[in-house]
């Protein structure tokens, strides 16, 4: 037995003048949830993809249970992509025993609201419901790492919140489960992050690790529309926290000024940055220069 | 000028899609529908946008040249470029040459979209191709904006600035209404609509839906009942109905815990009605 479900070891992924991926690196123990982040276009699918055995890197190596991967280790592997991989023409449990048959196993019985809807057509069931069968059909025969790409996107808060204890079973059995996600409420189910820009790690731990001493200014006002407002057209970097305003690169000296201007009234407060701001504080950085 | 439906019933062959919804959108603010995939969001947007005729009841909404729709799909042409996007809609709307520049360029410019206008929309990041789908809606200055998804699967920065988008349009008059599976994105409408099979569970501002939750939700590290609880990371958040007990720290909820719970309650009434 290996130490990782999943290595990425220097992992470089060129396409023709494009560095699409470069020299990153980090690894996914069994039984531990490892959340994958970036912007569009900050390289997460091609890592995916390498690490999977889909694509060759061009330097590096991709390590799926301790080998590059191979026929044999992708068969303990699961991989959820975000089309699905469902057959829409095929009833739910025809989809099951397609893929158990592929990988010569005995498909899984089928349980909840799967089994109530196992003879309708993969197309006439709901997304929800989709991803719980995507997410079965993996876990079939993913007896060791499981791939999933925001595995509750589209989907309710409780249908959401029933997926994610079913990946952490997973998990506590034992499988190591690499997640990409948009969503800050699945980077919260994670165990540890890897955050992405621009094809490089530029973070990797836990939330504070990756925020690593970026401060926010909370700008909290009766109408956050008009301080949002003002303060982008002043060109001040500004995210949205629930409904609160926050200004990453401007001093509170300059913030001030700004809301005066506008004529609006606010109190403001420094706090420690989130995750999606250190995002966008790169992406601002790597558009500017 | 207030927009909305009353009484909304629609119904696809045997399927009752929305029944009796009654959604009243305000001038100058931001209206979030929130719920699981089949709860009728999509059917709402395509009811205001007078697309699907509702069975009964009756919609209040302006005429197609007034208002602004985002499919949930792109809402723009693959085949085409980013400025042939934008001269077919414009075009459709009777803007044209120097009218349409006016109101297109700027709009463009802000959606980070300007660079790009001679590229296939169907070569543009998934960010991008929405905040195309979002310019295109905003292009003729729509006095309603409904926007079905404008946001899933784009990424934190592209979608801050879809929602500048957005913001921008409201600070100027527009009522806006849009659906969402990020419950945190949900917070910062002004008024909140939670749909469930067809039904609105709940309305209101973000805070009265939080301070309405029953009872309390609490943070636990195993269970008490495991059918009204869910797992955060490592711990779980457990619903209790008639307050927590002593040894358990009430938390502050969010939308999303609000969310859950009202799924949790609805199933316990249906499961209860059915004894």
């Amino acid at each position: 037995m290996t130490d990782y479900a999943l290595e990425a070891r220097s992992l470089t992924r060129r396409f023709k003048d494009n560095v699409a991926v470069k020299e990153v690196s980090f690894s996914v123990e069994f039984g531990e949830i490892v959340g994958l982040l970036g912007a569009n276009g900050a390289g997460k699918t091609t890592t995916i993809r390498m690490l999977v055995g889909l694509l060759e890197p061009s330097a590096g190596s991709a390590m799926l249970l301790g080998a590059p991967p191979s026929q044999e280790t992708q068969r303990s592997l699961g991989y959820v992509p975000q089309g699905l991989g469902l057959y829409e023409d095929l009833t739910v449990s025809e989809n099951l025993a397609f893929t158990a048959h592929a990988y010569g196993i005995e498909p899984v019985a089928l349980t909840g609201p799967l089994a109530e809807s196992s003879n309708q057509l993969v197309r006439s069931i709901s997304l929800g419901l989709q991803r719980q069968l995507a997410f079965a059909s993996a876990v079939q025969h993913a007896s060791n790492v499981l791939v999933l790409d925001e595995p509750t996107s589209g989907v309710g808060a409780l249908g959401a919140a029933r997926l994610w204890d079913q990946i952490r079973d997973e998990a506590e059995r034992g499988v190591g489960v690499l997640v990409t996600t948009h969503s800050m409420q699945e980077a919260r189910q994670c165990d540890s992050l890897v955050l992405l820009s621009e094809g490089v790690v530029v973070g990797r731990g836990t939330e504070s690790h990756i925020v690593a001493g970026l401060t926010a200014i909370e700008v909290t006002a009766d109408l956050w529309s008009d301080a949002f407002v003002a303060l982008t057209s002043a060109g001040a970097l500004v995210t949205l926290n629930a409904r609160s305003v926050r200004v990453i690169d401007q001093s509170r000296d300059s913030v001030e000024r700004i809301l005066e201007g506008a004529g609006i009234d606010a109190t403001l407060e420094i706090l420690p940055a989130t995750i999606d701001e250190r995002m966008a504080s790169l992406d601002r950085g790597t558009t500017s220069t | 000028m207030t927009f909305g439906t009353d009484d909304v019933t629609v119904s696809f062959g045997e399927v009752t899609a929305l029944e009796a919804i009654t959604v009243e959108l305000s001038a100058g603010e931001i209206t979030a529908v929130v719920g699981a995939d089949g709860a009728g969001k999509t059917t709402l947007m395509q009811v205001l946008a007078g697309l699907v005729d509702p069975e009964s009841g009756s919609v209040s909404a302006p005429g197609a040249d007034r208002l602004g729709y985002l499919p949930s799909g792109a809402g723009s042409w693959k085949n085409l470029t980013v400025a042939q996007n934008v001269a077919f809609v414009g075009a459709a709307y009777g803007l044209t040459g120097a009218d349409l520049a006016i109101r297109a360029d700027p709009i463009l410019e802000r959606a980070g979209l300007a660079h790009v206008t001679d590229r296939l929309a169907e070569q543009l990041s998934g960010g991008m191709r929405k905040k195309l789908g979002v310019v295109l809606a905003l292009l003729h200055s729509p006095d309603l904006l409904i926007l079905d998804e404008p946001t899933t699967g784009v990424d934190p920065v592209s979608r801050v600035e879809l929602w500048r988008m957005i913001s921008e349009a409201v600070v100027n008059g527009a009522t806006a209404i849009m659906t969402t599976t990020y419950t945190d994105e949900a917070e910062r409408a002004g008024s909140v609509v939670l749909l469930s099979e067809g039904h609105v569970l709940l309305s209101g501002t973000a805070d009265d839906l939080i301070a309405a939750v029953p009872g309390n939700v609490g943070i636990v590290d195993s269970p008490t009942d495991r059918s009204m609880a869910w797992r955060v990371g490592p711990v779980f958040h457990e619903w209790f109905p008639d307050g927590s007990p002593d040894d358990v720290v009430p938390l502050e909820s969010d939308l999303e815990d609000v969310c859950i719970v009202a799924d949790l309650a609805s199933q316990v009434a249906i499961e209860g009605g059915g004894q």
